[in-house]
C-alpha cells in the first residue's frame, strides 16, 4: 500500500506540503485526492508547497501541470510555492518549463495571490 | 561491451536492485549521497539526482526492473559521480527516436532520456533489442 500526502483546508483553499521523497504511486494518489477534494470541499484554490522538495523530475513536474489543469476545469486555481532555484534551473534544462503553472516564491505570497484572484472572480 | 566508468578507489561502488517502485526513491537517495560526496555544486547535485531519477524509472517501467551501480569516479585527478542503469528488458529499437524530446512509447512526457543527457556531463546509451539497455551517466565536480 502506498502512502497519501495530507491535504489541509484553510477556508476555501486546499494546502498540500510535500515533505518526503514521493513514490510515483503516491504522486498519482495526490493528484486524485486533490481533484476529489476540490469538489467535495468546494475549494477555490490549491497551494502546493514544494519548499522541502530537492528534485522535481518529469513525473512530478507532470503532476504539477496536471493538477493545475484539473483545478482550472473545476473552477479552482493552483499555485506552486517554494520552488528552489536549483530545481527551477534543472526543470528548464530537463525541458519542462511548466508554463501553465502559477508559482509564488513562498506560502504567504501564494496565499495572497490566490485571495486576489478568487475575490476577482467572485465580483464577476 | 561498454567501457566501465573510471571508478575511484575511495568509497567504492554500490549495487542496488531496481525492482519495486520504492527502489526508484532509493536510487534517488543513493544518487544524492554520492553527488554530495563528490563535492558537486548544489545545482549540479540537483541535475545529477534528477537524471538518475528519470533513468531509474525507465529501468523499472520499460526495462522491467534491473540494477543500479553507482559510485565516485576519478579521471585525470578530477572527482565525479557515476551511475549505471542496467536492465535485460526489451531494449530500444530506434535510439534516435527514443532520444527525441517529447517522444514516449508509454504515458510519459518523453523527456527522461533526452533531458537526462542534457543534465549530465557524460551520457552513454547502450541498447539492443532483445538484450536490454544500459545507460551510464557521469557528472564531474567543477
Ligand atoms: N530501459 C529502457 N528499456 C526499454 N525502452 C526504454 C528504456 N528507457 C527508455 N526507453 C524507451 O524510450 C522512450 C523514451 O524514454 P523517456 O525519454 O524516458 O520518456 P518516457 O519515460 O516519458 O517515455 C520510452 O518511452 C521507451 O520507449
Ligand atoms: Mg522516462
Amino acid at each position: 500500500m502506498s502512502e497519501r500526502v495530507p491535504v489541509l483546508r484553510i477556508g476555501d483553499i486546499l494546502l498540500v506540503s510535500i515533505q518526503v521523497d514521493l513514490e510515483d504511486q503516491t504522486v498519482m494518489n495526490l493528484q486524485e485526492d486533490l481533484a476529489e477534494q476540490i469538489v467535495s470541499r468546494s475549494a477555490r484554490g490549491v497551494v502546493i508547497d514544494i519548499t522541502a522538495v530537492e528534485i522535481v523530475d518529469s513525473f512530478v513536474g507532470r503532476m504539477l501541470a496536471t493538477i493545475a489543469s484539473i483545478s482550472r476545469l473545476l473552477d479552482a486555481e493552483t499555485v506552486v510555492v517554494g520552488m528552489r532555484p536549483a530545481v527551477a534551473i534543472t526543470l528548464v534544462e530537463l525541458g519542462l518549463s511548466l508554463g501553465g503553472v502559477r508559482t509564488a516564491l513562498d506560502l504567504e505570497k501564494g496565499l495572497a495571490l490566490l485571495r486576489r484572484s478568487v475575490s476577482r472572480t467572485d465580483r464577476r | 561491451m561498454t567501457t566501465p566508468p573510471p571508478w575511484a578507489a575511495e568509497g567504492g561502488q554500490q549495487t542496488h536492485a531496481i525492482a519495486k517502485n520504492d527502489d526508484v526513491v532509493r536510487a534517488r537517495q543513493l544518487a544524492r549521497t554520492l553527488a554530495q560526496e563528490s563535492k558537486l555544486s548544489l545545482v549540479d547535485q540537483t541535475k545529477f539526482i534528477t537524471a538518475a531519477s528519470e533513468l531509474a524509472r525507465n529501468t523499472m517501467v520499460y526495462g522491467g526492473g534491473g540494477e543500479l551501480r553507482a559510485g565516485l569516479v576519478r579521471r585525470n585527478g578530477r572527482l565525479g559521480v557515476a551511475a549505471v542503469f542496467d536492465d535485460t528488458g526489451p531494449g530500444i529499437a530506434d535510439v534516435d527516436l527514443a532520444m527525441t524530446d517529447g517522444w514516449t512509447s508509454g504515458l510519459g512526457l518523453g523527456l527522461g532520456l533526452s533531458g537526462a543527457r542534457r543534465l549530465v556531463d557524460e551520457f552513454l546509451l547502450d541498447t539492443e533489442p532483445g538484450r536490454g539497455t544500459t545507460v551510464t551517466i557521469i557528472k564531474w565536480a567543477r
